[in-house]
């Protein structure tokens, strides 16, 4: 297990040593240049010179490529063309707060998704599976941003009934910096109105973020849930004289939840980086909106940042949902 | 050499996925949905000749018999403009497949038919593109190269092919060892042609299936990456496009901003409906 593990670490590295590749070889074939964007049309030929010397823009290909992989190697992503300051200091700032967007995303999808697929599976062609499938397809087609512009206008400029966008009411003021997570860090301060006040701000762009989820979700579970019951040890069971519930929580759910780890897993990986359109709309200081207004402005370090980020922990979150799954599963076995 | 005695087909059995698919009603809808579609995109310059002309004395008038959708913030006919969408993200979806198709299906059938160093050295660059955000990098090389249509399609091309190159590399890995390969390779036929000839038609099975999803899916992360602003530019009456120029509006006039975000989400609704009637008619196990 332990040389599994090591050898998906070093995999993990190739991973991150060809998204430096690809991304960095990717915006030197592009046309655009960063320093006309992050100056201006209007900058003079000098201070876009002085621009690009000061950012090493000058120097040639592959010393830019090494400069950059050798800062890297000492945990140095190297600084905004944008915002001038550091880019860990900068993840460091909006990551958690897409962490605890996809977190929130990922419980209200897990929770809504697989209840559904198992409803539909045991109520396989009635009206409660054609109810789920349904929803389920008109889930997974509707655009997000226009399911959030709706629920904005209608449960908060309308009805009143949850906060607009942001992390937190204007005039709150947020918790001492301990995780990032600003309902953590309230849990932390015993801050109770900042508590509720986050988690209120968290519902729309959760559900948002998760309804897509949610749909996939609810479609994988009800495929693995008829495909189990169909096996011949839940038929055994229930010969046996098990109970339906037990049947179905401990011998069908268990053996279907399998596949719905894997998506799981992906969608978790997904909405860590697909954060974007939620964030923008919801005004919400994740790495998103961070990496929108980055491409917006041509900074390509902060974009690859971003990047290695999200490879980073697309490839952990692979790694962890297959040790989950050798866990799960005494059959599975990684030597 | 003795020539083969044509083949009598067994109209029954050639017919049976086409039949599977034709009487599954969810995939009936599919066609249906976009025959719609695509009647509505033929039609558009009849339903309106210019999608940009704008009135402003009818600004945000609501569907009525003078305006079938309603208008928008520049009294321009929402359904003007939603049937005008429907021939860019159309155009959007299919050009989006058949690039990813195109790059990830050769990929594929080259890594899988050499194998060795190839095979490896290929499918680790598929590795890294599965690991890299997609809509990331599609913003990035939409914003680098200008945010229009054409760069829409290469962007959401390029972050769309390598599941495809997975897809064949494993069919061909399944299929390379077959006897009617050996037996190419036994007559001398060369690599190119047994791939080209022999292995590239038996996987294209699942490419097709994969495929009807993905031109759903390219059509709703194009939509996508216009609302956010690095795809279509207004006025261009691109669906996404138009969401995001109505959303300010919402309250006096959803109908501008729901029309578009509808047309997506049946457009989407069509190809994934269709996907699931293909995978559902082409299952070998489904014997119906």
């Amino acid at each position: 297990m332990l040389t599994y593990i090591i050898k998906r670490l070093f995999f993990v590295l190739f991973v991150v040593w060809g998204l430096t590749v690809a991304t960095f070889f990717i915006s030197q074939i592009l046309p655009g240049d960063p320093a006309i964007s992050a100056l201006g049309d209007k900058a003079t030929d000098e201070m876009i010179q002085n621009f690009r010397d000061k950012n090493g823009l000058n120097q040639p290909v592959l010393v830019q490529y090494f400069s950059y992989v050798s800062r890297l190697a000492v945990g140095d992503l190297g600084t905004s063309l944008r915002t001038g300051r550091p880019i860990l200091d900068d993840l460091r700032d909006f990551f958690p707060g897409t962490l605890e967007l996809a977190l929130a995303a990922l419980l209200i999808a897990a929770a809504i998704g697989i209840p559904a697929g198992v409803l539909a599976a045991l109520q396989q062609n009635k009206l409660p599976d054609v109810l789920v499938r349904l929803l389920a397809l008109i889930g997974g087609a509707t655009p997000i941003y226009w399911l959030a512009i709706l629920l904005l206008e209608t449960l908060h400029n309308k009805l009143r009934w949850l906060p607009g966008p942001g992390r937190l009411d204007a005039y709150l003021i947020a918790p001492p910096r301990v995780t990032g997570l600003v309902g953590i860090d309230a849990i932390f301060a015993g801050d109770w109105q900042v508590w509720s006040d986050s988690v209120m701000h968290l519902i729309l762009p959760a559900f948002v973020l998760g309804a897509f989820s949610a749909a996939l979700l609810a479609r994988m579970t009800r495929a693995a849930m008829l495909e189990t019951l169909n096996q011949d040890f839940v038929r055994t069971a229930r010969a046996k004289g098990v109970s339906n519930s037990t049947v179905i929580v401990r011998h069908a759910l268990r053996n279907a939840f399998l596949p719905v780890l894997t998506v799981l897993g992906g969608v978790l990986g997904g909405l860590l980086s697909g954060a974007v359109l939620t964030e923008s709309i919801f005004s919400w200081p994740g790495v998103g909106r961070y990496v929108t207004d980055a491409a917006i402005s041509l900074d390509f370090p902060a974009v690859m940042g971003v990047t290695l980020l999200a490879g980073v922990a697309y490839s952990l979150i692979n790694l962890a949902t297959d040790l989950l799954y050798a866990v799960l599963d005494p059959r599975i076995s990684y030597g | 050499m003795v020539e083969a005695a044509p083949r009598v087909p067994d109209k029954r059995q050639m017919s049976k996925p086409a039949r599977r698919f034709w009487r599954n009603p969810a995939s009936l809808i599919g066609v249906v949905l976009l025959a719609i579609l695509l009647f509505i995109a033929l039609l558009a310059p009849l339903i309106s000749p210019d999608p940009i002309a704008q009135d402003l004395s009818q600004r945000l008038k609501p569907p009525s018999s003078q305006h079938l959708l309603g208008t928008d913030q520049l009294g321009r006919e929402v359904w003007g403009r939603v049937a005008h969408g429907a021939i860019i993200s159309l155009q959007v979806g299919v050009f989006v497949t058949l690039l990813s198709v195109l790059v990830g299906v050769s990929v594929g059938l080259f890594a899988g038919t050499l194998g060795g160093a190839w095979d490896n050295a290929l499918m680790r660059v598929t590795d890294i593109f599965f690991a890299f955000p997609s809509l990331i990098l599609a913003m990035a090389i939409a914003a680098a190269l200008g945010p229009n249509l054409t760069n829409t399609i290469i962007a959401v091309a390029a972050v769309s092919w390598p599941s495809y190159a997975r897809l064949v590399r494993a069919q061909v890995l399944a299929l390379r060892d077959r006897e009617f390969v050996e037996a190419a390779r036994a007559l001398g036929t060369p690599q190119v042609s047994i791939a080209l000839r022999h292995l590239l038609p038996n996987t294209l099975t699942p490419v097709l299936i994969q495929s009807s999803f993905d031109v759903g899916q390219a059509i709703l992360t194009a939509a996508g990456l216009s609302f956010i602003g690095f795809g279509a530019q207004p006025p261009t009456p691109e669906w996404g496009a138009m969401v995001s120029e109505t959303r300010n509006f919402i309250s006096e006039a959803p109908w501008a901003s729901s029309a578009p975000a509808i047309a997506i989400a049946i457009s989407v609704l069509a190809f994934n409906l269709i996907g699931d009637g293909l995978r559902d008619a082409l299952d070998p196990r489904n014997t119906k």
